[in-house]
């Protein structure tokens, strides 16, 4: 079975959710939709205080190349455009929505329908995500329509579907390949034409047998896309990893997976995908796992952009001697400073973590185990990165390799001498990184 | 709300509760065969000789600790405990208990604590601890007590006896053939060998429970094959080709590799992981420069045994392997 060739590890897979299925979360009162829902520049507002607004309407326009539209999860009326604190502090713009109802723009297509003949041409549909807003819904929150205007002379062979879902706990992926089977391979089928590649290979991790299953069936219908069962070990998610476990092909240092024929998406944008081509939907709803050890009601919510996640905790409640509530999943999400925020595009999962497991251990000295080497799928060596970005000597950073660094969380999981190296790989990756740009803009 | 704040730190937020003192306890479990079937063969000095090595060490480190140092003891990371016990398992049951005292002061005192403690030193220090003894007391460290089933025991006096190797180092030496010797009286069988039933330092006689407890560690994901593999594999080639050039000369492959430390040296020592390299590369490489350096010393040096002293040097060069053998990067698969 697949896989990609170096590194990895296994975390305990804690799905606890599977077998929950997906449920829309009522809509709140007031909504608060941050203007930066993507990587890249913040979206300029369109609409200002005392404007009426309907589902699906446009609130920031997207401006910057790396930026992606976002719109009205609701409708009523804008009460203020104003900073607001995002789960990790800080304050970014924000339109406030009071929610009057439920009322949906004209050009959207609202029914239950499966949608299957796609009438766009290839600019159309790149058009299409761009005004919808879609991002990469696997955790970058990547302007899509961005991987699709390839550079001159660039052309995909392989559209690569992320299914892996190999962080722990999170099972909006799934949830999404047995509910939405047929949606989100249209929604393949629309980024191949986006693409202009003839194939599509959709790569699942085996602990998801029925996942398969279910799809393999599915694409019967669907001559381009294939279902490629992967072995599975995190991080299998990773774009390089992906690339390597589903084609065999390795991206060169400080190259994209254009740059060996691939374009990778994640199941999740597929849908996102299928509902803006075909159904005229923006972006507007999250999928999230909500879940923990200690939760009694684990969920996979569908919830409008905006809603406050209070709202999310009051209706699950949080487990008694929560220690750590993590945006995301346990291996590369972020932990939440702030609940008095709001969903944002990407938010895939929310999980709570017991106080007995929240925090670290004590560090002791390395004993040069190797494991942090045995453990890194990109081949590096965490330990000596860790040793130089204390000593802050970014040029032999550099010269290690440690902007190849995907940050994935390996070499600290595993770490017996529980060294917080990713804390510090961070730090000094962001530093060289800084230098390099400086040592650029001089030469220039 | 003050009493209800949450935690707050970068990913990962999960551990696989691998810790250092998890890895240590394992390595004193998987020395466990080696030890009861030095107990069989040696009996109560085995034991007695343990003990005394194990406490010394720990004792050196906590005191090292506390009062030069004046740091936190971390004695309970089981470290001294492994340092102990390969130290004892690297002398003759019948060694003054006061020498093994010092050992365990140069393994702990000297070659782990004054290169900054557990990470940080160049040597493995139950090695370093063993050739000191070696050096300074070689009559000491050379009279081996007869390996005898312990029902056996105390109805003689301790009868000393060579070790295999030695037995060949001297008769070669002597004019006798490779096969003269093989045949000779004192000699086990590879059975015997096999077993541990050979005179030798105790804790190293017996291959078979030395292999259960390293196949053990690979399972706990304690070591990898690399360097057992590689040193063991290089000693058999490199043997098993001289042997086909003069078999009156030299020794079968596999006597060289059941005989002396050949296996706790392949499998405990040569793994320690503060003194080993890094990636799996120099991991082969250093396994390889054992594997050679081993059965030149064998063979070629003064010494019968040189499975000690081929870990010392290769450890010396560890930092070296470690700058030439990196890992292959992703881009490069």
């Amino acid at each position: 079975m697949k896989t990609f060739k170096i590194g990895g590890v296994h975390p305990e897979a804690q799905k606890l959710s599977n077998e929950v299925s997906v449920e829309t979360f009522p809509l709140p009162k007031q909504a608060t939709v941050f203007v930066t829902q993507s990587l890249g520049a913040p979206a300029v507002p369109v609409v200002a205080k005392g404007d009426k607004v309907k589902v699906g309407q446009l609130l920031a326009k997207a401006e910057a190349f790396i930026c992606a539209n976002v719109h009205s999860p609701f409708s009523g009326t804008v009460n203020k455009i104003e900073p607001v604190a995002d789960f990790t502090g800080y304050k970014k713009s924000a339109i406030v929505i009071d929610v009057e109802g439920d009322e949906w723009d004209e050009s959207i297509d609202t029914t239950e329908d499966i949608v299957s003949e796609i009438k766009l041409n290839r600019e159309e549909i790149i058009e299409r995500m761009k005004a919808c807003g879609i991002v990469g819904l696997g955790g970058a929150c990547f302007p899509t329509h961005v991987k699709y205007m390839l550079p001159p002379g660039k052309s995909a062979d392989f559209i690569l579907v992320n299914a892996a879902e190999c962080e722990p706990y999170i099972t909006t992926d799934y949830r999404m390949m047995l509910e939405q089977t047929e949606a989100c391979l249209i929604g393949v089928e629309a980024l191949l034409i986006a693409s202009g590649a003839k194939q599509a290979l959709i790569g699942i991790e085996n602990n998801k047998p029925e996942a398969i299953k279910k799809l393999k069936e599915a694409v019967k219908t669907h001559p381009k896309i294939e279902i490629v069962p992967l072995k599975t070990k995190y991080p299998q998610g990773a774009e390089k990893q992906l690339i390597q476990a589903l084609t065999g092909r390795t991206v060169p240092n400080g190259k994209l997976p254009i740059d060996v024929g691939c374009i990778v998406n994640n199941i999740a944008t597929t849908h996102a995908v299928y509902e803006a081509v075909q159904k005229n939907k923006p972006l507007i709803e999250t999928y999230t796992t909500i879940t923990g050890k200690k939760l009694e009601k684990r969920k996979n919510y569908k919830i409008r952009l905006g809603t406050p996640l209070k709202d999310v905790l009051d209706t699950v409640g949080i487990p008694e001697n929560t220690g750590k509530i993590i945006s995301g999943g346990p291996m590369m999400g972020k932990a939440i400073a702030n609940t008095n925020t709001f969903f944002v595009k990407g938010m895939s999962s929310i999980l709570f973590l017991d106080a007995s497991e929240s925090k670290r251990v004590p560090e002791s000295g390395c004993i040069r185990c190797g494991k942090c080497i045995q453990a890194c799928p990109m081949g590096l060596e965490p330990y000596l990165f860790r040793m130089l970005a204390v000593q802050h000597r970014l040029e032999d950073l550099e010269a290690h390799g440690i902007m190849n660094c995907i940050e994935c969380g390996c070499c600290q999981s595993g770490c017996p001498a529980h060294i917080p190296l990713l804390d510090t790989v961070k730090t000094g990756k962001s530093q060289t990184g800084t230098m390099i740009k400086s040592r650029q803009a001089k030469k220039s | 709300m003050s009493e209800n704040l949450l935690q707050v730190s970068g990913a990962p937020h999960v551990h696989n509760g691998e810790s250092t003192k998890r890895i240590m306890w394992t390595v004193v479990i998987a020395l466990l065969p080696a030890f009861m079937v030095s107990i069989f063969y040696f009996g109560l000095p085995a034991i007695i000789l343990t003990a005394i090595s194990v406490g010394s060490c720990v004792l050196f480190e906590y005191l090292i600790q506390k009062f030069v140092l004046k740091t936190k003891p971390t004695i309970s990371d089981g470290s001294a405990v492994v340092t102990g016990i390969l130290l004892a398992f690297n002398v003759p049951s019948n060694l003054s208990w006061w020498l093994v005292i010092l050992g365990a002061f140069v393994a702990i005192g000297i070659a782990k604590m004054a290169f900054g403690g557990l990470g940080n030193n160049l040597f493995n220090p139950a090695l370093v601890a063993r050739v000191f003894l070696l050096i300074s007391f070689p009559v000491q460290m050379t009279t081996w007590p007869e390996a005898k089933p312990i029902w056996n025991f105390g109805f003689a006096d301790v009868v000393t006896g060579p070790t295999p190797l030695g037995i060949l180092k001297e008769g070669v030496k002597n004019g006798g053939t490779v096969s003269q010797l093989m045949g000779s009286e004192s000699m086990p069988d590879y059975l015997q060998m096999l077993v541990g039933q050979m005179g030798g330092s105790f804790g190293e006689v017996s291959a078979i429970a030395i292999l259960i407890g390293a196949i053990f560690l690979l399972c706990r994901k304690v070591i990898t094959w690399h360097i057992p593999v590689s040193f063991l594999l290089t000693a058999f080639v490199f043997a098993g080709i001289l042997w086909l050039v003069d078999p009156t000369q030299y020794a079968t492959p596999w006597f060289h590799l059941l005989s002396g430390g050949m296996m706790l040296g392949a499998c405990f020592m040569a793994t320690d992981m503060v003194t080993s390299p890094m990636s799996a590369r120099g991991m082969l490489i250093f396994g390889f420069g054992c594997g050679v350096l081993t059965i030149i010393i064998r063979l070629f040096g003064a010494y019968p045994e040189g499975v000690s002293f081929s870990i010392l040097i290769m450890n010396a060069l560890v930092p070296l392997i470690n700058k030439a053998f990196k890992p292959t990067p992703y881009s490069k698969q």
